[in-house]
């Protein structure tokens, strides 16, 4: 079974009140990511990043994110752009792979395909990385995800294709495999460490055994 | 040689199109419906680039960047209202 | 070199477009909704990643890849919502046929939340937490 205690409990991302029913804000240093996305899609729309265009739409931006405040979502505070850059090559082939077979089925098996749901229990602790497994693996086709359990970070998919006991090993596995990458590149210093001493799948298992 | 490009790529969107029109007609739910046109919007906003291309120029894109960032509220909202009746 | 891009140009948008023509093939060819819903997923990320890219090339201009990077980001950013909520409901209200799947392992989940009295928490789990049935 998987470590629950990879992370503490402050991975987590505030609901938008607390058990107190206070509404918390978003402080300006968790919020650059989303004021930088806002600049950029300002001057993505007119075509035009000169400083003068981009200083009014930080204005702008600044100006919807107090007007309209958002739940605070807690970043890992950990970046690692090289296993970023290896995790959305990786992404673009798995999409080419996938797709692929995708088509395949459809022209050639069409209303012989078989699929499954399977639940696939991650390791991870926190909401940021259990939310974009989901994301990564629902942008692959072939796979996306049904239900959540957030509790004990659970994924629940529907996988394509997948009509045998081995398989649906095989799809644990891929999905642990997209885990382990994005950990690798935002996931939090505690959990990049747990996954980076951690074993092959298989010698993990057979050590766990008491 | 974009002129017999457009023409072939034309045809394959018009073919997708009416695959999904036969699911918008056929689909036993209502979910499928909606399946349907999103993949609908998505020809779309694909021949809306075809045009650009066609015609060099990029007035269309702006709502290729809406259909793109808005198109998925109308399938949220009726998945979300059929998964209030419990039990269907 | 003009002549390689328009060829490349040709190619990409010539796939681009048969990923919505292999995704209306698998809107009508597969069996039931669940396994409809990953034909759906493959002009939005592969396609239009496809026909963008072709559409920048042929246009030869830099202004406007920015614009079609975000609108690809925002596709791949939204996407997946409407995949999960569509995918949700079509499990709950058993709109999914489901002879046509090999194994479910979420089933068990879904009768004992829904047998369970409405106190908006998961029976046996921490009630802090937001269980599956959280809206």
């Amino acid at each position: 079974m998987p470590n629950k205690n990879l992370a503490p409990r402050d991975q987590r991302i505030d609901d938008a009140l607390d058990t107190a029913g206070v509404r918390h804000r978003a402080t300006l240093k968790q919020e650059w990511p989303l004021l930088l996305l806002l600049v950029f899609v300002w001057g993505a729309l007119w075509q035009d990043f000169s400083p003068g265009n981009l200083i009014f739409g930080a204005v702008i931006a600044l100006v919807i994110v107090n007007l309209f405040p958002l739940p605070p979502v807690v970043l890992s505070g950990r970046l690692n752009l090289w296993y970023c850059v290896k995790l959305f090559g990786w992404f673009l082939g798995q999409v080419v792979a996938a797709s692929v077979h995708v088509a395949w089925l459809a022209v050639v098996r069409g209303k012989k395909t078989r699929s499954s749901v399977i639940a696939v229990p991650l390791r991870t602790d926190s909401d940021l990385i259990v939310m974009t497994v989901g994301h990564v693996l629902t942008l692959i086709p072939g796979s996306f995800v049904l239900d959540v359990d957030r509790s004990s970070s659970t994924l629940y998919l529907h996988y394509i294709d997948v009509d045998s006991a081995r398989e649906v090993e095989k799809a644990r596995e891929n999905i642990r495999d997209i885990e382990r990458r994005l950990i690798m590149a935002i996931g939090s210093q505690d959990e990049y460490e747990a996954i980076k001493n951690e074993c092959s799948p298989r010698v993990r298992r057979t050590k766990e055994k008491p | 040689m974009i002129e017999v490009v457009v023409w072939i790529c034309g045809s394959l969107l018009g073919l997708g199109a009416i695959a999904c029109l036969v699911r918008v007609a056929k689909g036993p739910s209502i979910l499928d419906r909606v399946l349907a046109l999103d993949v609908m919007l998505l020809i779309i906003s694909a021949a809306l680039c075809l045009e650009m291309a066609l015609n060099r120029h990029t007035d269309y894109v702006l709502f290729v960047v809406a259909a793109c960032t808005i198109g998925f509220i109308g399938s949220v909202t009726v998945s979300r209202y059929v998964s209030d009746q419990r039990n269907a | 070199m003009d002549l390689f891009l328009d060829v490349l140009v040709a190619v990409l948008l010539i796939l681009g477009c048969l990923m919505s023509l292999i995704a209306g093939i698998g809107l009508l060819t597969f069996p039931d909704m669940l396994t409809r819903m990953h034909a759906a997923t493959k002009p939005q990320v592969l396609g239009f990643l496809l026909i963008f890219a072709g559409l920048a090339i042929h246009l030869r201009s830099w202004t406007v890849i920015p614009v079609l990077v975000l609108a690809w980001a925002m596709q791949l950013l939204t996407a997946p919502v409407s995949a999960h909520m569509i995918g949700r409901a079509g499990y709950r209200t058993k709109h999914a046929a489901k002879e046509t799947l090999y194994s479910d392992e979420l089933r068990q989940v879904v009768e004992k939340v829904s047998s369970a009295p409405h106190t908006g928490t998961v029976p046996e789990i921490d009630p802090q937490e937001t269980g599956p049935d959280a809206k």
